[in-house]
């Protein structure tokens, strides 16, 4: 246990997680809290009243130069150099091959591009940026920047009670920010970068802030009533309720975008230009014509199915496999994603697992499982 | 009554020639809220060490392993619509299965209260 301990990198929120009793466990190289009080209390939490996350090992990297939206889509499937200031988008970041090596939001903040990538993958994803991206675009690394994400239903209302004040007179304060917008605030001096995003479906927020300021906002929001602090154990269990895909589990460098039921990051101009990596073999699937396809799962029964179970046929044959998995706090009931055959991938279609040499049923569901609660800019 | 503990965090209460069997309250509290407890089937033959339960919580399943070697006569039907006793009572309502006891030389191997609660200390 200690040589583990020993290589695993410390958050700025280390020790102010340790004081309000987390357990702490190895993730992405880091030492990081699965838990406070319990997961499903923590899931409910989220879904009833605002939970707050440190998100801090994910990396936060800045592309600064001209050009730098035409050149990230060539290793992107999303039009990002038609993104407006202030807005975002959840793209890929392919392989030559068309392989997914990350999921990535990317914002337009006026001045740059600001990207935040997985914390397991963040430093293959630079090096690989940093050797298919022109010389005249700097990728920066903001390692001193950490971030929370603010999640729930009164994470709009408990965020206003913090005197958080736009960077320039006459731009919105957070409230007034839309779902996949964001922009530069400050806090008692502090400038923060804020968007309004997450991972568990909930309406929210991911704040980036200097690591030095983090302990002092991370402690201004947990005192308001409406606050606690959510480990990694719900933000998973959240996330899958969501439907949303974990990178390195339900997608990695051997799927495609369209097999991982990715079709939505897949924009109408990238799919006609075709001039993104890999774009060959990945739109030679779009939009239905793979072999497999990640779908949803309601389990029959009380038992959880988890990552690494078979999907089988009548036979008995391996034909799909489990990506992710677990009980649903929402709906009181297991459920996963699995990579099924296309033609067994309609919703209702029955699936029948196996664990552990027993037979599980389940039905294929829509994603998501539980409805997303996001703050859509109305449609006009 | 005697009761005995393991590593692997099973309590072992012995009465006669039979045992029951649960996780301890150290080990409900590491697992977090219980969703589900596989339990073996009456009559399954086990030898010590082997997979004799999965309890699952809501982010991952745990292997419970045979404390003692024998034969299970019975199981904890309250745990099939009720998995959280197992949280709310890892060392009584929450047990998980009688075993008779085919080998009592094996409860040798096996921790009292007092070694037990040094072990888990030291954890």
């Amino acid at each position: 246990m200690s040589d583990i301990k020993e290589n695993l990198k410390q958050l700025p929120l280390g020790d102010w997680h340790r004081g309000l009793g987390a357990r702490m466990v190895p993730f992405a190289g880091y030492e990081m809290p699965v838990q406070y009080e319990g997961v499903m209390a923590e899931h409910i939490w989220t879904r009833t009243e605002a939970g707050l996350f440190d998100v801090s090992h994910m990396g936060q990297l800045q592309l600064t130069g001209e050009g730098a939206a035409d050149a990230l889509e060539q290793i992107t499937p999303g039009n990002l150099s038609a993104l407006a200031a202030g807005k975002i988008r959840y793209t890929l970041l392919l392989a030559q091959d068309g392989g997914i090596l990350d999921d990535l939001m990317v914002t337009n903040t006026g001045r740059n591009l600001y990207l935040v990538v997985n914390g397991a993958t963040k430093h293959d994803d630079i090096a690989y940026m940093r050797d298919q991206l022109p010389d005249h675009v700097t990728l920066n690394h903001l390692e001193d920047a950490a971030l929370l994400a603010l999640q729930g239903p009164k994470a709009s209302a408990a965020l206003a009670r913090l005197d958080i004040q736009p960077l320039e007179e006459g731009w919105p304060v957070p409230a007034d920010l839309y779902f996949m917008e964001a922009g530069p605030f400050m806090w008692n001096d502090i400038p923060l970068g804020i968007s309004r995003s997450g991972y568990t479906g909930e309406d929210g927020f991911e704040i980036s802030v200097p690591a030095e300021h983090v302990v002092a906002l991370a402690t201004a929001l947990t005192e308001l009533e409406e606050v606690r602090p959510i480990g990694l154990g719900a933000r998973d269990s959240l996330r899958l309720e969501a439907g949303l895909p974990l990178y390195g589990h339900d997608m990695g460098p051997e799927l495609l975008p369209v097999e991982a039921n990715l079709n939505f990051a897949l924009s109408k101009v990238r799919r006609e230009e075709g001039n993104f990596a890999g774009a060959e073999r990945v739109l030679a699937q779009y939009p239905d014509n793979a072999a497999k396809k990640r779908v949803g799962l309601f389990v029959d029964g009380r038992q959880p199915i988890r990552e690494g179970a078979a999907v089988i046929d009548e036979a008995g044959a391996t034909i799909g496999n489990v990506t992710s998995g677990g009980f649903s706090p929402t709906l009181q009931r297991p459920i996963a994603m699995a990579y099924v055959p296309m033609p067994l991938s309609e919703t209702g279609t029955a699936i029948t697992i196996e664990q552990r040499g027993k037979k599980i049923a389940c039905t294929v569901a829509d994603m998501p499982f539980v409805p997303h609660n996001y703050h859509r800019k109305p449609k006009l | 009554m005697s009761r005995y503990y393991t590593e692997e965090h099973e309590w072992v209460d012995v009465e006669g020639d039979t045992a029951t069997v649960g996780i301890t309250d150290y080990a409900q509290e590491q697992l977090g809220d219980i969703v589900f407890v596989e339990v073996p089937d009456v009559g399954t033959e086990l030898d010590q060490g082997d997979d004799a339960a999965v309890v699952e919580s809501v982010k991952a399943a745990s292997d419970v392993y045979a404390a003692v070697s024998g034969e299970v006569i019975e199981v904890n039907e309250a745990l099939e619509d009720e998995p959280g006793l197992v949280n709310s009572s890892a060392e009584e309502d929450g047990w998980f299965f009688r075993i008779t006891l085919s080998d009592k030389d094996e409860l040798d191997d096996l921790m009292d209260e007092k070694a037990y609660k040094a072990f888990i200390d030291n954890l």
